[in-house]
């Protein structure tokens, strides 16, 4: 087991998004998180990273988990889209937690950051300035620098917003591709329901008043939650 | 060209124009380093409400008879520190927090020079008086220098991951707040010095240019910290010979020479971009 989530309770000032939440990850594992915009979503993912206390309940990393064996892939924000910066750059930045109290990148960590831009095919532009990147391009390199710090588990926040059809589509490959083959568990927020039960092993749905979190069998068959994946994504009162 | 380096050699005869030189060739510097990360995290007002914090603090330490820098530089660094766990805790968004302070810290300084109407004169600290750079002065910059130099040349990769994305790095393991906390303290001695050079209302301009010009002609993070540093040393460099050659404040003139290598940059990058597209057809 990789993390362990007990009756969380996640909250902005008096505002509470989330609560009673308990779920685990194994190692392996493929959780996608669903939910509607404003769920709380990009909130636990937070919570997960230490980027924001829980106002109840715990998260714990098992298993020796460590934050530096995590990679982290943020919703879009726009931010740093026209941050001088190479696409070289930004993937290798994804080997500095790791690397500790070392000041350098090694060799090790050269070669390891080939790798996954290889792995994600931006291995030419790995020259080229982000900023000159379309949306794609970026997520990709954004994605490569979230591989690189991934040594056991994978968060992404909505990592395919924003790309056409066949991109999103080669980007969810990838994903999976790297939870088959490295054994890399992943946690990934997404709007796409058939998606996310195509990958996934397990599915937590985040709602308002009752949270659903188990495999993506139990979650088909599950009556409250079924209709989403039919209407796609329509909501529960219209529905019944 | 005989002519030119004999003005040169009768610049540097004059001793107070070679501390002049080396103090503000430092501090430009350091300014644009530091300005790098500032900029690019939408911090560049930093600089400017800093100032005003000084300006206080060295009103203060006139009417209460005390070295200038001794009281300003801790107050300013206090004041930096507060403004990044402020806009860190997100209590109040970064640039409303700078405004809130700079202005209060500039009334409360108007306020006390004309209440307690010491002869210091203060019009230097507004403006700058970067002929009359002490030695102390001289000596401190060198240290700060040395200081954000190692941090830079030690902590790059580090010091690029925060700027970068500080989500993304504190999420992976790195204490984000440590760098965050080093660069704070060291942008606020950057400013009580630089204010000595350009003056309180001017200084940003220091942290602020240099990046913006090395930005605008940059395709990497690296390129863009080294282009910063050296066009901010060559701003400060030129304006102050032009300043003593037009006998001008040397203050404008490194503010206006910056502006014309900002323009120019801006310049460039066009008709780089209009020869590209004419390459590609
Ligand atoms: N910094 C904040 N301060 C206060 N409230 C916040 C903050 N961030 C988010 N919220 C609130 O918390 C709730 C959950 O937000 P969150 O961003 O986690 O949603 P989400 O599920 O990721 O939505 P989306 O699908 O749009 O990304 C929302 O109601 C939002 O208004
Ligand atoms: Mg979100």
């Amino acid at each position: 087991m990789l993390i362990e989530c007990r009756d969380v309770c996640l909250a902005y000032e008096n505002h509470i998004v989330v609560k009673g939440l308990s779920f685990t990850v194994d190692s392996g594992d493929y959780l996608c998180v669903i939910g509607e915009n404003g769920s709380g979503k990009t909130t636990l993912m937070r919570a997960l990273l230490g980027l924001k206390d829980v106002s109840g309940g715990s998260i714990e990393f098992r298993d020796g988990l460590k934050m530096h064996e995590i990679g982290y892939m943020p919703q879009q924000n726009g931010a740093q889209r026209n941050f001088p910066a190479s696409v070289r750059e930004i993937v290798l930045s994804g080997m500095t937690g790791r690397s500790g109290f070392g000041l350098f990148y090694s060799k090790h960590d050269k070669e390891e950051a080939v790798k996954c831009m290889e792995r994600l095919g931006i291995y030419p532009l790995r020259d080229r300035s982000y900023r000159e990147l379309s949306g794609g391009q970026q997520q990709r390199v954004l994605l490569a620098r979230a591989a690189c710090a991934a040594g056991r588990l994978l968060l992404l926040d909505e990592p395919a917003s924003g790309l056409d059809e066949l991109a999103s589509e080669e980007l969810y490959g990838l994903i999976s591709e790297m939870n088959r083959k490295q054994g890399v568990a992943v946690i990934m927020v997404t709007h796409d329901v058939n998606r996310a039960l195509r990958d996934a092993t397990h599915i937590l749905h985040l709602h308002k008043d009752e949270t659903f979190f188990g495999d993506k069998e139990s979650y088909a068959q599950c009556s409250v939650c079924s209709h989403h994946v039919h209407a796609g994504g329509c909501r529960e009162e219209k529905c019944d | 060209m005989t002519e030119a380096l004999n003005t040169l050699i009768d610049i540097f005869s004059l001793s107070f124009m070679v501390r002049a030189f080396v103090t503000g060739a430092l501090i430009s510097l350091c300014a644009a380093l530091l300005g790098v990360n500032l900029v690019l995290k939408r911090y560049s007002m930093i600089g400017d409400g800093l100032s005003h914090v000084g300006f206080g603090a060295l009103a203060a330490a006139a009417a209460m008879n005390a070295a200038p820098l001794k009281v300003a530089i801790p107050v300013v660094i206090i004041t930096a520190i507060l403004l990044l766990r402020l806009s860190e805790s997100g209590v109040i968004k970064g640039d409303s927090a700078i405004a809130v302070v700079s202005s209060c810290a500039l009334a409360f300084g108007v306020l006390v020079v004309s209440l307690t109407s010491t002869g210091v004169n203060l019009n230097s600290y507004m403006f700058g008086s970067i002929y009359a750079v002490s030695e102390d002065e001289m000596i401190l910059s060198i240290v700060l220098t040395v200081s954000v130099v190692l941090l830079y040349a030690v902590f790059y990769n580090k010091m690029f991951a925060v700027t970068f994305d500080e989500n993304f790095a504190r999420a992976t393991g790195m204490h984000a707040e440590v760098y965050n906390m080093i660069s704070a303290c060291l942008t606020a001695v950057t400013v009580v010095l630089g204010m000595r050079l350009v003056g309180s209302l001017l200084i940003s301009s220091l942290i602020v240019f240099p990046p913006l010009i090395a930005i605008r002609l940059c395709s990497t993070y690296r390129k863009t910290v080294i282009v910063s540093a050296v066009s901010g040393v060559m701003c400060v460099s030129a304006g102050i010979i032009i300043s003593f050659l037009i006998d001008a404040p040397a203050s404008a003139c490194i503010v206006l020479t910056s502006l014309a290598v900002y323009a120019a940059a801006c310049i460039i990058k066009k008709l780089k971009g209009q020869v590209c597209r004419h390459r590609n057809g």
